[in-house]
């Protein structure tokens, strides 16, 4: 802009001249310099902020930051495989639709009266994911599957007085590390302590006798994921919620909601506290950005008290037979609690939570009965592939749900050798978790859903087939 | 000045909506999902067949049976009985209710922003990349900060990346346990409190001086070999900023500890007054207020939390690094407090700011402040003039961004309060105000922030809805206290939330207790 010139921008209504002129006598000041009197002098920035030259009329402001997008390479221009806590499914269009409404796309708080519909539309996910899971009391998502299993272990801390969690060792790394942040405190006394616990190297399975050997009367909780972060189906569910209750530990299940048309919900085999996203249930990936997570429980008040999130609970008005919405027991947060509270709260992930609820709704008992079963019959027609190709060879393959891993130690090639091949092919191959667990030697963790055709499946196998002949 | 405002006569659209667990009928479907290839189906026959025994759903989820265009319209009725920013004049204090534009979200919007995972190849993301660390570049020319990252998905998380950051900076210099305190202000962000208290800190916090200021004589009172560090905002919620705040740092950093600056009230200072100046050793922004993202209804947001080059180490990993060629993600960081949430932060949320400031520039941020503060203080002239309002402390004193006031007086002589006076606004088709967080310190609270986005016109609306709801409250007060009238529905009757037999966070909840 050139200098001297008076700043216009179509954002800001009030820098008109002679609006502002009229606004600073209103407030009987001639500079708006005497607004900011309370900055000391030497607290103030001299000079002008060192930002790009920048592009005022709009249509210059898209090409430019399309320039810069377009350098991105997106699943849809690719074949991906990847998964392991971000997962790539078809998102109706009605989904993108209703959460492209300016009134929940711009709403924030509000109350009960002036945001009326986003609580509807929460509580409504509420009840959708209630249904899914089995159980009565579901939160308000919070950011993401990782801190809500960190919340409810800090839960089950609080409700039992313990201070150790066992976990398995098959538990997703990002969800781990996240979990980890929330346990550690200022001195040991306070912390929570995470022992994690052996698994068959067959079947992925927990290891029982190492949970019963490590389970004591200092565990709050046992957490555990179905399907897992490997991607097999954990089928020991009332097992270990069995071993834990003997112990008086809560016994945490976390899931990926996309399977529960098909696979039993954690209620089913013991679980106290559910916890999971719904980043599958309509959400776009956004580069990760999709994420959010819900707690829910049996509706007991013992475990209503510990939850940190909000809590959205159908309520009745003066008038007879209107719904209406309020928080239940809202003094556990942070909102009132400050340092008192149950962990912590903040703005969390409504609009997503919304998407959600549209994506359940829309999906029903058979849409989610028939996702479930196209999704294995996929990832096995897959699997079988796969395993075809010489020198692979697919771990757990059995009991896989939507991921699995590929082991390629007989190819004599690592995983980022093989992904860079994959990548010429226009294929993001599975996600390299060498490093993560050397146990499994050489591998990938790959990805299939409804998304994936036949001829995708086929074209993977193919292009693995030359990568590693090559 | 012009004449007053006509009052609209807004009524909001009462749907009586069903809850979706109500409606449809079995057999419905509301979409259609892809069925697998007739040879995938002969090769490895029902899916069902690999699901071990145990693990097989026996009941189907009691979820609704509804048709696509029934699903489209209730949920379309609900966005219509929900006041948004880009609806109404919502001027919610401390949350910053700018305008997302359009074209930001038409952008947020491309496949090439939504249709990437956050574990591609780095060569495949390079454009995302590189706006991450250009917005990283911009912030820190707007703090003094040296590095940022943007895991946080909302301030709460900020704060909380704070006090692990302040946990690991003391445990490697040795002093992790002895320094476990943490001193806040009652007018910063309750989440301060509660996220240092939740990493392991005993809490501090101040209660302000009679005039309003933070105090330093409580400060320095407060001040210990067991300090961590201080978290405090400025402007404070109140709106007024703190001018001794150097004199704050300074004593921090003496007493040993470090100093964290929650500027989610930064929208009257960008370009003003930084962080570094200051005195602060990290700070955060919220992306989804200041720098325009939208607020969707309770998030996503996205916080950016940047640190002194001393305290880079410390931040969640990983971290986006730039080597002059290509964009990076640096995971190599063995001091890193780890992860705060799976993966990188709400990143549409970084691409809408940073196309928000490549819109704006270093003269537009500067005039977003300026606005802002006279917005405010233009404002004031306004709601002084309104019977039963008080501007609470520092008399004299010009606010910042926002205001706190308070309707004590106006309780006094009516009885209507402010919670009354919130639920009224809605029947003239505004946004409830933002009262306070707590606790009401001040009475019968609320908190005005007219950001840039807002007119004279349309504070001068505002401003006449609240005259005439404040001539409601003496002239008929019942009308006030039994709103709203004119909204999707009436007063709720709150007795049953917290009651264990009568509350229902799901509808199955609900359908077992009705039927008892």
């Amino acid at each position: 802009m050139d200098r001297g010139k008076p700043f216009f921008h179509p954002y800001i209504p009030n820098t008109v001249p002679e609006i502002r002129a009229e606004m600073l006598e209103r407030i009987g000041v001639t500079d708006v310099e005497e607004l900011y009197q309370a900055i000391p002098k030497d607290l103030r920035f001299k000079g002008k902020l060192k930002l790009p030259k920048p592009y005022p009329s709009e249509y210059e402001l898209k090409r430019h930051v399309l320039s810069i997008l377009s350098k991105n390479k997106t699943c849809e221009e690719n074949l991906n495989f990847l998964g392991g806590g971000c997962w790539q499914h078809y998102v109706p269009a009605v989904c993108d639709e209703i959460i492209g409404r300016s009134e929940f796309l711009t709403a924030y708080g509000g109350t009960a009266y002036s945001t009326f519909g986003r609580m509807q539309a929460q509580f409504e996910f509420q009840s959708l994911m209630g249904e899914l899971v089995g159980m009565d009391v579901v939160s308000m998502p919070g950011y993401s599957w990782g801190s809500a299993a960190a919340n409810a272990v800090r839960m089950a801390s609080r409700m039992t007085g313990r201070r150790e969690i066992l976990m398995p060792k098959t538990v997703s790394p990002e969800r781990l590390a996240t979990i980890r942040t929330f346990c550690k405190s200022t001195c040991e006394e306070t912390g929570i302590a995470i022992q994690l616990v052996g698994f068959n190297k067959e079947t992925g399975l927990l290891d029982l006798k190492d949970l019963e050997k490590k389970i004591s009367s200092k565990t709050a909780a046992v957490y555990f994921e179905n399907p897992s972060y490997l991607g097999f189906m954990e089928s020991q569910g009332s097992k270990i919620s069995q071993i834990a209750h003997r112990a008086g530990a809560e016994s945490i299940v976390g899931v990926d909601p996309i399977s529960l048309g098909v696979l039993a919900p954690p209620s089913d085999y013991g679980a106290d506290i559910v916890v999971g996203t719904a980043q599958p249930l309509g959400i776009h990936m956004n580069y990760g950005g999709g994420t959010l997570g819900f707690i829910a429980s049996r509706d007991e008040e013992k475990y209503v008290v510990e939850y940190p999130s909000w809590l959205i609970s159908l309520a009745e008005t003066v008038k007879e037979g209107e719904y209406g919405f309020g928080f239940s027991r809202f003094e556990r947060t942070s909102y009132i609690g400050r340092d008192k509270a149950k962990d912590f709260l903040g703005t969390v992930a409504g609009l997503w939570t919304i998407a959600a609820a549209v994506y359940m709704a829309l999906m029903g008992p058979r849409g989610f009965q028939e996702i479930g079963e196209v999704i294995l019959q996929k990832s096995h027609y897959a699997i079988n592939s796969l395993s075809k190709c010489k020198g692979l060879k697919v771990l757990y393959r059995s009991n896989a749900f939507k991921e699995f891993v590929v082991n390629f130690d007989g190819t004599g090639k690592k995983v980022n050798a093989i992904n860079r091949g994959l990548l010429k092919y226009g294929i993001f191959g599975g996600k390299d978790i060498s490093k993560d667990f050397p146990e499994l030697g050489n591998s990938a963790l790959y990805c299939v859903t409804e998304v994936h055709r036949r001829e995708d499946i086929d074209k993977l196998a193919q292009a693995l087939k030359e990568v590693i002949s090559k | 000045m012009k004449r007053l405002p006509q009052l609209r006569e807004y009524h909001s659209p009462v749907w009586s909506e069903p809850i979706i667990m109500e409606m449809g009928r079995k057999g419905e479907r509301g979409i259609l999902v892809p069925e697998a290839e007739e040879e995938i189906r002969a090769s490895v026959g029902k899916g069902k067949a690999y699901i071990p025994e145990k693990m097989r759903r026996k009941q189907s989820p009691g979820l609704p049976e509804i048709s696509q265009p029934q699903i489209l319209r209730h949920y379309l009725h609900l966005s219509q009985m929900c006041l948004g920013m880009e609806t109404n004049i919502d001027a919610e204090g401390t949350a910053t209710m700018k305008y997302s534009p359009k074209i930001n979200e038409a952008l947020a919007r491309s496949p090439k922003m939504t249709e990437i995972h956050p574990c591609q190849d780095e060569d495949t993301v390079q454009g995302i990349l590189e706006i991450i660390h250009k917005l990283d570049l911009f912030l820190r020319e707007i703090s003094g900060m040296d590095q940022f990252t943007f895991q946080p998905p909302g301030g709460s998380m900020a704060t909380f990346a704070n006090a692990c950051i302040l946990r690991a900076y003391h445990a490697a210099r040795g002093e992790g346990a002895q320094r476990d305190e943490v001193i806040t202000t009652i007018f910063s962000h309750p989440c301060i409190a509660a996220t240092a208290a939740t990493a392991g800190f005993k809490v501090i916090t101040l209660m302000p001086d009679p005039t309003g200021y933070p105090d330093f004589e409580a400060l320095n009172a407060a001040l210990s070999p067991r300090t961590a560090g201080l978290m405090i905002t400025n402007p404070e919620d109140t709106g007024i900023y703190n001018p001794r705040i150097r004199e704050f740092t300074r004593a921090v950093h003496e007493a040993g500890g470090l100093c964290f600056y929650d500027q989610a009230n930064a929208n009257g200072i960008l370009g003003i007054t930084r962080a570094r100046e200051a005195g602060f050793d990290a700070c955060h922004f919220n992306l989804h207020k200041t720098f325009s993202a939208p607020h969707g209804s309770f998030g996503p947001g996205c916080a950016a939390y940047g640190v002194l080059k001393e305290l880079a180490k410390y931040l969640p990993k990983p971290v986006v690094t730039y080597d002059g060629k290509k964009y990076h993600l640096d995971y190599d960081r063995p001091e890193s407090i780890g992860k705060l949430r799976e993966f990188h932060g709400n990143i549409p949320a970084v691409l809408r700011a940073y196309s928000w400031i490549m819109g704006m520039g270093a003269e537009g941020l500067l005039e977003v402040a300026r606005t802002s503060v006279i917005n405010n203080n233009y404002l004031t002239k306004l709601l002084e003039e309104i019977p039963g309002t008080v501007r609470y402390y520092a008399p004299g004193e010009y606010r910042l961004e926002q205001t706190r006031w308070s309707w004590e007086k106006l309780t006094k002589d009516t009885g209507v309060g402010t919670l009354d006076i919130q639920r009224r606004m809605v029947d003239y088709g505004l946004q409830s105000f933002f009262m306070s967080h707590h606790p009401w310190i001040v009475p019968e609270p609320f908190t005005p922030e007219f950001c840039e986005s807002y007119s004279v016109d349309d504070m001068d609306y505002w401003a006449a809805v609240l005259k005439q709801i404040s001539d409601e409250a003496y002239s008929n007060p019942e009308l006030v206290k039994s709103s709203p009238h004119r909204a999707p529905i009436h007063l709720v009757k709150y007795e049953g939330l917290d009651d264990p037999s009568k509350w229902a966070m799901t509808w199955r909840a609900y359908i077992k207790k009705r039927v008892k």
